[in-house]
Protein backbone atom coordinates (compact mmCIF):
# COMPACT_ATOMS: atom_id res chain seq x y z
CA UNK A 1 0.00 0.00 0.00
CA UNK A 2 2.46 2.67 1.03
CA UNK A 3 4.22 2.32 -2.41
CA UNK A 4 0.97 2.51 -4.31
CA UNK A 5 0.37 5.52 -2.45
CA UNK A 6 3.67 7.20 -3.46
CA UNK A 7 3.06 6.16 -7.02
CA UNK A 8 -0.56 8.06 -7.24
CA UNK A 9 1.13 11.32 -5.58
CA UNK A 10 3.65 11.15 -8.64
CA UNK A 11 0.76 10.26 -11.22
CA UNK A 12 -1.30 13.35 -9.88
CA UNK A 13 1.73 15.76 -10.75
CA UNK A 14 2.34 14.25 -13.56
CA UNK A 15 -1.65 13.82 -14.79
CA UNK A 16 -1.87 17.96 -14.22
CA UNK A 17 0.70 18.32 -16.59
CA UNK A 18 -1.30 16.52 -19.25
CA UNK A 19 -4.44 18.10 -17.95
CA UNK A 20 -5.34 19.15 -21.44
CA UNK A 21 -2.90 16.69 -23.26
CA UNK A 22 -3.31 13.81 -25.63
CA UNK A 23 -5.95 15.93 -27.54
CA UNK A 24 -7.30 15.15 -30.69
CA UNK A 25 -6.37 11.20 -31.37
CA UNK A 26 -9.12 9.59 -33.56
CA UNK A 27 -9.57 12.53 -35.97
CA UNK A 28 -6.65 10.71 -38.30
CA UNK A 29 -5.64 11.21 -41.21
CA UNK A 30 -5.97 15.02 -41.70
CA UNK A 31 -2.01 15.83 -41.31
CA UNK A 32 1.12 14.63 -41.70
CA UNK A 33 0.18 11.06 -43.66
CA UNK A 34 3.57 10.84 -45.80
CA UNK A 35 6.25 8.98 -44.75
CA UNK A 36 9.91 10.09 -44.92
CA UNK A 37 12.55 7.60 -45.09
CA UNK A 38 14.77 7.65 -42.17
CA UNK A 39 17.96 9.68 -42.62
CA UNK A 40 21.06 7.58 -42.29
CA UNK A 41 23.13 10.11 -40.32
CA UNK A 42 22.23 12.57 -37.55
CA UNK A 43 25.82 12.55 -36.00
CA UNK A 44 27.51 15.50 -36.15
CA UNK A 45 27.92 19.07 -35.64
CA UNK A 46 24.75 20.67 -34.48
CA UNK A 47 25.31 23.03 -31.64
CA UNK A 48 23.44 25.37 -29.48
CA UNK A 49 19.82 25.33 -28.02
CA UNK A 50 17.09 23.01 -29.81
CA UNK A 51 13.37 24.50 -28.08
CA UNK A 52 11.07 21.36 -28.83
CA UNK A 53 7.32 21.40 -28.23
CA UNK A 54 6.19 18.23 -27.38
CA UNK A 55 2.91 16.09 -26.26
CA UNK A 56 3.07 15.46 -22.75
CA UNK A 57 2.81 11.72 -23.72
CA UNK A 58 5.86 11.93 -24.94
CA UNK A 59 8.10 12.76 -21.86
CA UNK A 60 9.34 9.62 -20.74
CA UNK A 61 10.56 8.48 -24.38
CA UNK A 62 11.68 12.44 -25.53
CA UNK A 63 13.83 12.90 -22.52
CA UNK A 64 15.31 9.49 -23.22
CA UNK A 65 16.01 10.59 -26.92
CA UNK A 66 17.62 14.12 -25.76
CA UNK A 67 20.30 12.28 -23.52
CA UNK A 68 21.15 10.12 -26.79
CA UNK A 69 20.73 13.05 -29.24
CA UNK A 70 23.20 15.02 -26.98
CA UNK A 71 25.83 12.57 -26.62
CA UNK A 72 25.48 12.34 -30.83
CA UNK A 73 25.51 16.02 -30.83
CA UNK A 74 27.82 17.57 -27.91
CA UNK A 75 27.80 20.68 -28.87
CA UNK A 76 23.63 20.95 -28.66
CA UNK A 77 21.20 21.10 -25.51
CA UNK A 78 17.46 20.03 -26.42
CA UNK A 79 15.28 22.14 -24.50
CA UNK A 80 11.65 20.51 -24.19
CA UNK A 81 7.86 22.06 -23.07
CA UNK A 82 5.73 19.05 -22.25
CA UNK A 83 2.10 19.77 -22.85
CA UNK A 84 -1.37 19.03 -24.15
CA UNK A 85 -0.83 19.22 -27.69
CA UNK A 86 -3.79 21.84 -28.44
CA UNK A 87 -2.20 24.24 -25.81
CA UNK A 88 0.95 23.91 -27.80
CA UNK A 89 -0.19 24.26 -30.68
CA UNK A 90 -1.67 27.62 -30.22
CA UNK A 91 1.45 28.47 -28.57
CA UNK A 92 3.45 27.88 -31.54
CA UNK A 93 0.86 29.88 -33.42
CA UNK A 94 0.85 32.84 -31.24
CA UNK A 95 4.77 33.27 -31.99
CA UNK A 96 6.81 31.53 -29.69
CA UNK A 97 10.10 30.70 -30.67
CA UNK A 98 10.13 27.31 -31.20
CA UNK A 99 12.45 25.10 -33.55
CA UNK A 100 10.08 21.46 -33.75
CA UNK A 101 6.98 20.34 -32.37
CA UNK A 102 5.83 16.78 -32.38
CA UNK A 103 1.82 16.51 -31.64
CA UNK A 104 -0.18 13.91 -30.12
CA UNK A 105 -2.67 14.24 -33.20
CA UNK A 106 -2.58 15.05 -36.87
CA UNK A 107 -5.43 17.86 -35.95
CA UNK A 108 -3.10 20.02 -33.88
CA UNK A 109 -0.28 19.57 -36.38
CA UNK A 110 -2.67 21.05 -38.90
CA UNK A 111 -3.83 24.28 -37.02
CA UNK A 112 0.27 24.98 -37.07
CA UNK A 113 0.79 23.80 -40.59
CA UNK A 114 -2.11 25.48 -41.93
CA UNK A 115 -1.11 28.50 -40.23
CA UNK A 116 1.84 28.71 -42.16
CA UNK A 117 4.13 27.74 -39.02
CA UNK A 118 5.62 24.32 -40.37
CA UNK A 119 8.53 24.10 -42.59
CA UNK A 120 6.55 21.62 -44.32
CA UNK A 121 4.17 19.38 -43.84
CA UNK A 122 3.99 17.47 -40.85
CA UNK A 123 5.50 13.66 -40.64
CA UNK A 124 4.18 10.63 -38.53
CA UNK A 125 6.59 9.08 -36.36
CA UNK A 126 4.65 7.24 -34.16
CA UNK A 127 1.48 5.94 -33.48
CA UNK A 128 -0.43 4.73 -29.60
CA UNK A 129 -3.40 2.38 -29.15
CA UNK A 130 -5.71 2.26 -26.40
CA UNK A 131 -5.38 -0.75 -24.07
CA UNK A 132 -7.43 -2.08 -21.44
CA UNK A 133 -6.10 -1.43 -17.95
CA UNK A 134 -6.85 -3.42 -15.05
CA UNK A 135 -5.73 -3.07 -11.52
CA UNK A 136 -2.91 -5.12 -11.12
CA UNK A 137 -3.57 -9.15 -10.46
CA UNK A 138 -7.28 -8.04 -12.60
CA UNK A 139 -9.28 -8.93 -9.53
CA UNK A 140 -12.61 -8.45 -11.65
CA UNK A 141 -11.43 -10.82 -14.33
CA UNK A 142 -12.06 -8.54 -17.03
CA UNK A 143 -11.24 -10.10 -20.48
CA UNK A 144 -11.96 -7.85 -23.39
CA UNK A 145 -14.04 -4.91 -24.22
CA UNK A 146 -17.69 -7.05 -23.89
CA UNK A 147 -16.51 -6.53 -19.83
CA UNK A 148 -17.28 -2.35 -20.50
CA UNK A 149 -20.96 -3.03 -20.75
CA UNK A 150 -21.56 -4.66 -17.82
CA UNK A 151 -23.32 -2.35 -14.75
CA UNK A 152 -21.86 -4.50 -12.40
CA UNK A 153 -18.44 -3.87 -12.86
CA UNK A 154 -16.74 -0.10 -12.15
CA UNK A 155 -15.34 1.02 -15.45
CA UNK A 156 -13.58 4.33 -15.86
CA UNK A 157 -13.24 5.84 -19.45
CA UNK A 158 -12.33 9.39 -20.22
CA UNK A 159 -15.03 11.79 -21.26
CA UNK A 160 -16.12 12.14 -24.98
CA UNK A 161 -14.80 15.74 -24.78
CA UNK A 162 -11.28 14.27 -24.34
CA UNK A 163 -9.64 12.25 -27.26
CA UNK A 164 -8.93 9.60 -25.05
CA UNK A 165 -12.53 9.24 -24.39
CA UNK A 166 -13.77 9.91 -28.13
CA UNK A 167 -10.92 7.10 -28.56
CA UNK A 168 -12.07 4.80 -26.36
CA UNK A 169 -16.27 5.48 -27.46
CA UNK A 170 -14.92 4.85 -31.24
CA UNK A 171 -13.14 1.30 -30.06
CA UNK A 172 -16.17 0.57 -27.99
CA UNK A 173 -18.56 1.25 -30.73
CA UNK A 174 -16.79 -0.85 -33.32
CA UNK A 175 -16.89 -3.65 -31.05
CA UNK A 176 -20.61 -3.39 -31.00
CA UNK A 177 -20.54 -2.49 -27.09
CA UNK A 178 -22.53 -0.56 -25.42
CA UNK A 179 -20.14 1.39 -22.39
CA UNK A 180 -21.43 1.41 -18.85
CA UNK A 181 -18.78 3.83 -17.44
CA UNK A 182 -19.16 4.56 -13.80
CA UNK A 183 -17.25 8.26 -14.39
CA UNK A 184 -15.62 9.99 -17.34
CA UNK A 185 -12.15 11.40 -15.94
CA UNK A 186 -11.21 14.56 -17.68
CA UNK A 187 -7.88 13.08 -18.57
CA UNK A 188 -6.08 9.46 -19.35
CA UNK A 189 -3.70 9.91 -16.44
CA UNK A 190 -7.53 10.28 -14.41
CA UNK A 191 -8.65 6.84 -15.36
CA UNK A 192 -5.01 5.38 -14.82
CA UNK A 193 -4.93 6.39 -11.01
CA UNK A 194 -8.70 5.17 -10.54
CA UNK A 195 -7.77 1.97 -12.24
CA UNK A 196 -4.53 2.26 -9.90
CA UNK A 197 -5.89 2.71 -6.96
CA UNK A 198 -8.33 -0.69 -7.50
CA UNK A 199 -11.42 1.91 -7.56
CA UNK A 200 -12.09 0.69 -10.73
CA UNK A 201 -12.06 -2.31 -12.57
CA UNK A 202 -11.15 -1.49 -15.80
CA UNK A 203 -10.56 1.59 -17.92
CA UNK A 204 -9.37 2.19 -21.36
CA UNK A 205 -5.96 3.90 -21.44
CA UNK A 206 -3.12 4.37 -24.04
CA UNK A 207 -0.44 1.83 -24.13
CA UNK A 208 2.34 4.23 -23.52
CA UNK A 209 0.39 5.03 -20.19
CA UNK A 210 0.08 1.51 -18.86
CA UNK A 211 3.64 0.77 -19.64
CA UNK A 212 4.60 4.22 -18.06
CA UNK A 213 2.64 3.37 -14.51
CA UNK A 214 4.38 0.10 -13.91
CA UNK A 215 3.85 -2.84 -11.99
CA UNK A 216 0.06 -1.51 -10.26
CA UNK A 217 -1.47 -2.08 -13.39
CA UNK A 218 -2.08 -4.50 -16.25
CA UNK A 219 -2.27 -3.79 -19.69
CA UNK A 220 -4.78 -6.08 -21.90
CA UNK A 221 -4.25 -5.98 -25.64
CA UNK A 222 -8.28 -6.21 -27.27
CA UNK A 223 -8.56 -6.35 -31.71
CA UNK A 224 -10.89 -3.30 -31.66
CA UNK A 225 -7.91 -1.24 -30.59
CA UNK A 226 -7.05 -0.88 -34.52
CA UNK A 227 -10.38 0.86 -34.80
CA UNK A 228 -9.19 4.07 -32.77
CA UNK A 229 -5.22 4.70 -33.34
CA UNK A 230 -3.61 7.51 -32.75
CA UNK A 231 -0.95 9.18 -34.98
CA UNK A 232 1.63 11.48 -33.65
CA UNK A 233 3.28 13.60 -36.22
CA UNK A 234 6.29 15.91 -35.51
CA UNK A 235 8.00 18.80 -38.11
CA UNK A 236 10.38 21.19 -37.70
CA UNK A 237 9.28 24.90 -37.86
CA UNK A 238 9.55 27.85 -40.50
CA UNK A 239 10.21 30.14 -37.71
CA UNK A 240 12.66 28.01 -36.48
CA UNK A 241 15.92 29.74 -34.65
CA UNK A 242 17.74 26.95 -34.80
CA UNK A 243 17.13 25.69 -38.21
CA UNK A 244 19.76 22.94 -38.31
CA UNK A 245 19.45 21.48 -34.67
CA UNK A 246 15.33 21.82 -35.62
CA UNK A 247 15.78 19.03 -38.58
CA UNK A 248 18.78 17.29 -36.81
CA UNK A 249 16.40 16.62 -34.05
CA UNK A 250 13.33 15.59 -36.30
CA UNK A 251 15.73 13.37 -38.02
CA UNK A 252 16.65 11.62 -35.12
CA UNK A 253 13.42 11.10 -33.91
CA UNK A 254 12.42 9.62 -37.06
CA UNK A 255 15.71 7.27 -37.39
CA UNK A 256 16.06 4.15 -36.44
CA UNK A 257 17.41 4.83 -32.96
CA UNK A 258 15.22 7.26 -32.26
CA UNK A 259 12.11 4.91 -32.97
CA UNK A 260 13.71 2.11 -31.10
CA UNK A 261 13.41 4.26 -27.91
CA UNK A 262 9.74 5.18 -29.04
CA UNK A 263 8.71 1.85 -29.17
CA UNK A 264 10.64 0.93 -26.31
CA UNK A 265 8.04 2.96 -24.45
CA UNK A 266 4.90 1.62 -26.10
CA UNK A 267 4.58 3.62 -29.36
CA UNK A 268 3.70 1.39 -32.53
CA UNK A 269 6.11 1.98 -35.33
CA UNK A 270 5.86 -0.59 -37.69
CA UNK A 271 2.59 1.68 -39.76
CA UNK A 272 2.87 3.08 -43.58
CA UNK B 1 -3.15 54.41 -5.93
CA UNK B 2 -2.27 53.09 -9.32
CA UNK B 3 -1.80 49.45 -8.28
CA UNK B 4 -4.76 49.58 -6.26
CA UNK B 5 -7.05 50.07 -9.52
CA UNK B 6 -4.26 47.58 -11.30
CA UNK B 7 -5.31 45.44 -8.53
CA UNK B 8 -9.19 46.19 -8.52
CA UNK B 9 -9.30 45.61 -12.79
CA UNK B 10 -7.03 42.95 -11.78
CA UNK B 11 -10.07 40.99 -10.42
CA UNK B 12 -13.05 42.70 -12.20
CA UNK B 13 -11.82 42.63 -15.80
CA UNK B 14 -11.95 38.36 -16.40
CA UNK B 15 -15.70 38.44 -15.18
CA UNK B 16 -16.29 41.51 -16.89
CA UNK B 17 -15.31 39.43 -19.80
CA UNK B 18 -17.04 36.28 -18.73
CA UNK B 19 -20.03 38.65 -19.53
CA UNK B 20 -19.38 40.26 -22.49
CA UNK B 21 -18.12 36.97 -24.26
CA UNK B 22 -21.18 35.54 -23.65
CA UNK B 23 -23.37 34.00 -26.10
CA UNK B 24 -26.46 36.09 -24.91
CA UNK B 25 -28.14 34.97 -28.42
CA UNK B 26 -28.49 31.69 -27.36
CA UNK B 27 -28.36 31.99 -23.59
CA UNK B 28 -31.85 30.83 -23.02
CA UNK B 29 -31.90 27.51 -25.24
CA UNK B 30 -28.43 26.13 -23.64
CA UNK B 31 -29.90 27.28 -20.04
CA UNK B 32 -32.85 24.60 -20.51
CA UNK B 33 -30.62 22.19 -22.32
CA UNK B 34 -31.66 18.86 -19.48
CA UNK B 35 -28.03 18.25 -19.56
CA UNK B 36 -27.33 22.04 -18.25
CA UNK B 37 -30.22 21.48 -15.63
CA UNK B 38 -29.04 17.91 -14.35
CA UNK B 39 -25.63 19.54 -13.85
CA UNK B 40 -27.16 22.48 -11.38
CA UNK B 41 -29.73 20.34 -10.10
CA UNK B 42 -27.26 18.06 -8.99
CA UNK B 43 -24.64 20.89 -7.77
CA UNK B 44 -27.53 22.41 -5.41
CA UNK B 45 -28.75 19.13 -3.97
CA UNK B 46 -25.47 18.45 -3.26
CA UNK B 47 -24.13 21.40 -1.97
CA UNK B 48 -27.25 22.07 0.57
CA UNK B 49 -27.19 18.56 1.49
CA UNK B 50 -23.25 18.62 2.05
CA UNK B 51 -24.35 22.29 4.05
CA UNK B 52 -26.63 20.64 6.36
CA UNK B 53 -23.88 17.40 6.88
CA UNK B 54 -21.22 20.55 7.74
CA UNK B 55 -24.10 22.05 10.09
CA UNK B 56 -24.40 18.84 11.70
CA UNK B 57 -20.95 18.08 12.56
CA UNK B 58 -19.69 21.52 12.58
CA UNK B 59 -21.42 23.34 15.06
CA UNK B 60 -20.53 21.12 17.97
CA UNK B 61 -16.81 21.02 16.68
CA UNK B 62 -16.86 24.40 16.83
CA UNK B 63 -18.92 24.73 20.36
CA UNK B 64 -15.91 22.18 21.59
CA UNK B 65 -12.90 24.26 19.84
CA UNK B 66 -14.46 27.67 21.23
CA UNK B 67 -15.87 26.44 24.97
CA UNK B 68 -13.79 23.36 26.11
CA UNK B 69 -10.51 23.22 27.89
CA UNK B 70 -9.20 20.07 26.52
CA UNK B 71 -5.26 20.41 25.90
CA UNK B 72 -4.23 20.08 22.70
CA UNK B 73 -6.89 22.38 21.35
CA UNK B 74 -4.70 24.77 19.55
CA UNK B 75 -3.11 22.10 17.22
CA UNK B 76 -6.91 20.85 17.22
CA UNK B 77 -8.23 24.21 15.53
CA UNK B 78 -5.36 24.13 13.27
CA UNK B 79 -6.16 21.26 12.19
CA UNK B 80 -9.71 21.75 11.45
CA UNK B 81 -8.18 24.32 9.03
CA UNK B 82 -5.95 22.10 7.37
CA UNK B 83 -8.67 21.47 4.33
CA UNK B 84 -8.81 24.81 4.11
CA UNK B 85 -5.66 25.66 2.47
CA UNK B 86 -5.02 21.83 0.91
CA UNK B 87 -5.17 21.50 -2.89
CA UNK B 88 -8.71 19.80 -3.01
CA UNK B 89 -6.91 17.20 -5.22
CA UNK B 90 -5.13 16.41 -2.27
CA UNK B 91 -8.41 16.17 -0.55
CA UNK B 92 -9.65 13.80 -3.13
CA UNK B 93 -6.66 11.85 -2.62
CA UNK B 94 -7.04 11.35 0.60
CA UNK B 95 -10.57 10.52 0.76
CA UNK B 96 -9.78 7.88 -1.85
CA UNK B 97 -7.25 6.45 0.20
CA UNK B 98 -9.32 6.63 2.95
CA UNK B 99 -12.97 5.50 2.09
CA UNK B 100 -12.60 4.60 -1.68
CA UNK B 101 -13.32 0.32 -1.73
CA UNK B 102 -9.65 -0.08 -0.68
CA UNK B 103 -9.24 2.47 1.47
CA UNK B 104 -8.26 2.30 5.06
CA UNK B 105 -12.27 2.49 6.15
CA UNK B 106 -13.15 1.94 2.84
CA UNK B 107 -12.33 -1.19 2.40
CA UNK B 108 -15.11 -2.39 5.62
CA UNK B 109 -18.04 -0.36 4.20
CA UNK B 110 -17.42 -2.22 0.83
CA UNK B 111 -17.06 -5.29 2.85
CA UNK B 112 -19.90 -5.66 5.47
CA UNK B 113 -22.56 -2.92 3.86
CA UNK B 114 -21.31 -3.58 0.34
CA UNK B 115 -21.43 0.21 -0.29
CA UNK B 116 -18.63 2.01 -1.81
CA UNK B 117 -18.50 5.98 -2.09
CA UNK B 118 -16.62 6.98 -5.01
CA UNK B 119 -18.73 7.46 -8.15
CA UNK B 120 -22.47 7.95 -6.49
CA UNK B 121 -23.47 11.06 -5.32
CA UNK B 122 -23.11 10.46 -1.44
CA UNK B 123 -19.22 10.41 -2.45
CA UNK B 124 -19.87 13.90 -3.94
CA UNK B 125 -21.19 15.09 -0.51
CA UNK B 126 -18.32 13.72 1.21
CA UNK B 127 -16.11 15.40 -0.70
CA UNK B 128 -17.73 18.63 -0.79
CA UNK B 129 -18.10 18.63 3.10
CA UNK B 130 -14.53 17.70 3.26
CA UNK B 131 -13.74 20.80 1.45
CA UNK B 132 -16.40 22.96 3.17
CA UNK B 133 -16.72 22.17 6.74
CA UNK B 134 -13.60 24.44 7.89
CA UNK B 135 -15.41 27.37 6.73
CA UNK B 136 -18.29 27.04 9.00
CA UNK B 137 -16.25 25.72 11.30
CA UNK B 138 -14.25 28.78 11.10
CA UNK B 139 -17.01 31.22 11.64
CA UNK B 140 -18.86 29.43 13.93
CA UNK B 141 -15.84 28.94 16.33
CA UNK B 142 -15.34 33.18 16.20
CA UNK B 143 -18.92 33.59 16.70
CA UNK B 144 -18.86 32.29 20.01
CA UNK B 145 -15.60 33.22 21.01
CA UNK B 146 -17.00 36.79 20.38
CA UNK B 147 -20.19 35.96 22.18
CA UNK B 148 -20.72 37.55 25.89
CA UNK B 149 -20.26 34.32 28.33
CA UNK B 150 -22.16 36.42 31.02
CA UNK B 151 -25.44 35.10 29.42
CA UNK B 152 -24.35 31.19 29.06
CA UNK B 153 -23.37 31.81 33.37
CA UNK B 154 -26.64 33.72 33.90
CA UNK B 155 -28.21 30.76 32.53
CA UNK B 156 -26.35 28.57 34.26
CA UNK B 157 -26.60 30.45 37.74
CA UNK B 158 -30.55 30.26 37.12
CA UNK B 159 -30.36 26.05 37.23
CA UNK B 160 -30.66 25.47 32.91
CA UNK B 161 -28.59 22.10 32.11
CA UNK B 162 -25.63 22.19 29.76
CA UNK B 163 -27.79 21.32 27.11
CA UNK B 164 -31.19 24.10 27.37
CA UNK B 165 -27.97 27.01 27.84
CA UNK B 166 -26.97 25.92 24.60
CA UNK B 167 -29.92 25.42 22.81
CA UNK B 168 -31.80 28.25 24.20
CA UNK B 169 -28.97 30.90 24.93
CA UNK B 170 -26.00 30.12 23.10
CA UNK B 171 -27.45 29.13 19.85
CA UNK B 172 -29.76 32.27 19.37
CA UNK B 173 -26.82 34.17 20.46
CA UNK B 174 -24.29 33.15 17.22
CA UNK B 175 -27.14 32.33 14.97
CA UNK B 176 -25.45 35.00 12.38
CA UNK B 177 -22.05 33.21 12.91
CA UNK B 178 -23.57 30.22 12.28
CA UNK B 179 -25.94 31.71 9.00
CA UNK B 180 -22.92 33.08 7.69
CA UNK B 181 -20.92 30.17 8.24
CA UNK B 182 -23.19 28.05 6.49
CA UNK B 183 -23.65 30.47 3.58
CA UNK B 184 -19.72 30.40 3.05
CA UNK B 185 -19.61 26.89 3.41
CA UNK B 186 -22.45 26.53 0.53
CA UNK B 187 -20.89 28.33 -1.55
CA UNK B 188 -17.54 26.41 -1.42
CA UNK B 189 -19.13 23.33 -1.33
CA UNK B 190 -20.52 24.17 -4.91
CA UNK B 191 -17.87 25.39 -6.47
CA UNK B 192 -16.38 22.56 -5.56
CA UNK B 193 -14.01 21.06 -8.69
CA UNK B 194 -10.72 19.08 -7.95
CA UNK B 195 -11.90 16.81 -4.38
CA UNK B 196 -15.01 16.11 -6.34
CA UNK B 197 -13.36 14.52 -9.30
CA UNK B 198 -10.94 12.92 -7.96
CA UNK B 199 -12.89 11.30 -5.38
CA UNK B 200 -16.49 10.71 -6.96
CA UNK B 201 -15.34 11.37 -10.61
CA UNK B 202 -17.35 12.82 -13.15
CA UNK B 203 -20.91 10.76 -14.72
CA UNK B 204 -23.90 13.31 -15.77
CA UNK B 205 -26.78 12.71 -13.35
CA UNK B 206 -24.72 11.21 -10.61
CA UNK B 207 -21.61 13.24 -9.64
CA UNK B 208 -21.00 15.66 -12.43
CA UNK B 209 -21.60 19.26 -10.85
CA UNK B 210 -21.57 22.22 -12.33
CA UNK B 211 -17.86 23.16 -11.91
CA UNK B 212 -16.77 19.42 -13.69
CA UNK B 213 -19.59 20.33 -16.46
CA UNK B 214 -17.43 23.40 -16.72
CA UNK B 215 -14.36 21.93 -17.16
CA UNK B 216 -15.31 19.17 -19.74
CA UNK B 217 -17.28 21.43 -21.37
CA UNK B 218 -14.44 24.30 -21.86
CA UNK B 219 -12.51 20.61 -24.27
CA UNK B 220 -15.22 20.73 -26.79
CA UNK B 221 -18.05 23.91 -26.44
CA UNK B 222 -16.45 26.81 -25.08
CA UNK B 223 -19.82 28.80 -25.40
CA UNK B 224 -21.52 25.96 -23.21
CA UNK B 225 -18.54 26.17 -20.89
CA UNK B 226 -19.21 30.39 -20.51
CA UNK B 227 -22.65 29.94 -20.09
CA UNK B 228 -22.24 27.21 -17.37
CA UNK B 229 -19.98 29.51 -15.73
CA UNK B 230 -22.33 32.63 -15.66
CA UNK B 231 -24.58 30.82 -13.68
CA UNK B 232 -21.90 30.04 -10.81
CA UNK B 233 -21.10 33.37 -11.04
CA UNK B 234 -24.54 34.44 -10.70
CA UNK B 235 -24.92 32.22 -7.78
CA UNK B 236 -21.91 33.88 -5.99
CA UNK B 237 -22.81 37.49 -6.53
CA UNK B 238 -26.42 36.72 -5.07
CA UNK B 239 -24.61 34.67 -1.87
CA UNK B 240 -22.24 37.80 -1.40
CA UNK B 241 -25.25 40.08 -1.98
CA UNK B 242 -26.81 37.86 0.66
CA UNK B 243 -23.57 37.51 2.99
CA UNK B 244 -22.95 41.11 3.10
CA UNK B 245 -24.52 42.01 6.48
CA UNK B 246 -23.62 39.56 8.18
CA UNK B 247 -20.27 38.56 7.06
CA UNK B 248 -19.00 42.52 8.17
CA UNK B 249 -20.31 42.18 11.87
CA UNK B 250 -21.15 38.96 12.79
CA UNK B 251 -22.75 39.84 16.21
CA UNK B 252 -24.97 42.33 14.92
CA UNK B 253 -27.73 40.28 13.83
Amino acid sequence: MPHLRLRSWRLLVAGSAVLLGLTGCGDSGSAGTQQNSPPESTAGGVTGEITVFAAASLTEAFTEIETAFEEANPGADVQFNFAGSSTLAQQINQGAPVDAFASASPKQMQAVVDAGNGAGEGTVFVENTLQIVVPAGNPARVTGLADFGKQELAIALCAEQVPCGAAALQALLSAGVTPAPDTLEQDVKAVLTKVMLNEADAGLVYRTDVLAAGSGVEGIDFPEAAQAVNEYPIVALAGAPNVQGARAFVDYVLSDEGRAVLAKHGFGTDFG
Amino acid sequence: MLPALAGLAFLVVPLAGLIVEAPWGTLVERLADPAVLGALRLSLVTASTATVLCLVLGVPLAWLLARSELPGLRAMRALVTVPLVLPPVVGGVALLLVLGRNGLIGQYLEAWFGFSLPFTTAGVIVAEAFVAMPFLVIAVDGALRGADRRYEEAAATLGASRWLTFRRVTLPLVAPGIAAGAVLCWARALGEFGATITFAGNFPGETQTMPLAVYLALETDPDAAIVLSLVLFAVSVVVLASLRDKWISPNAG
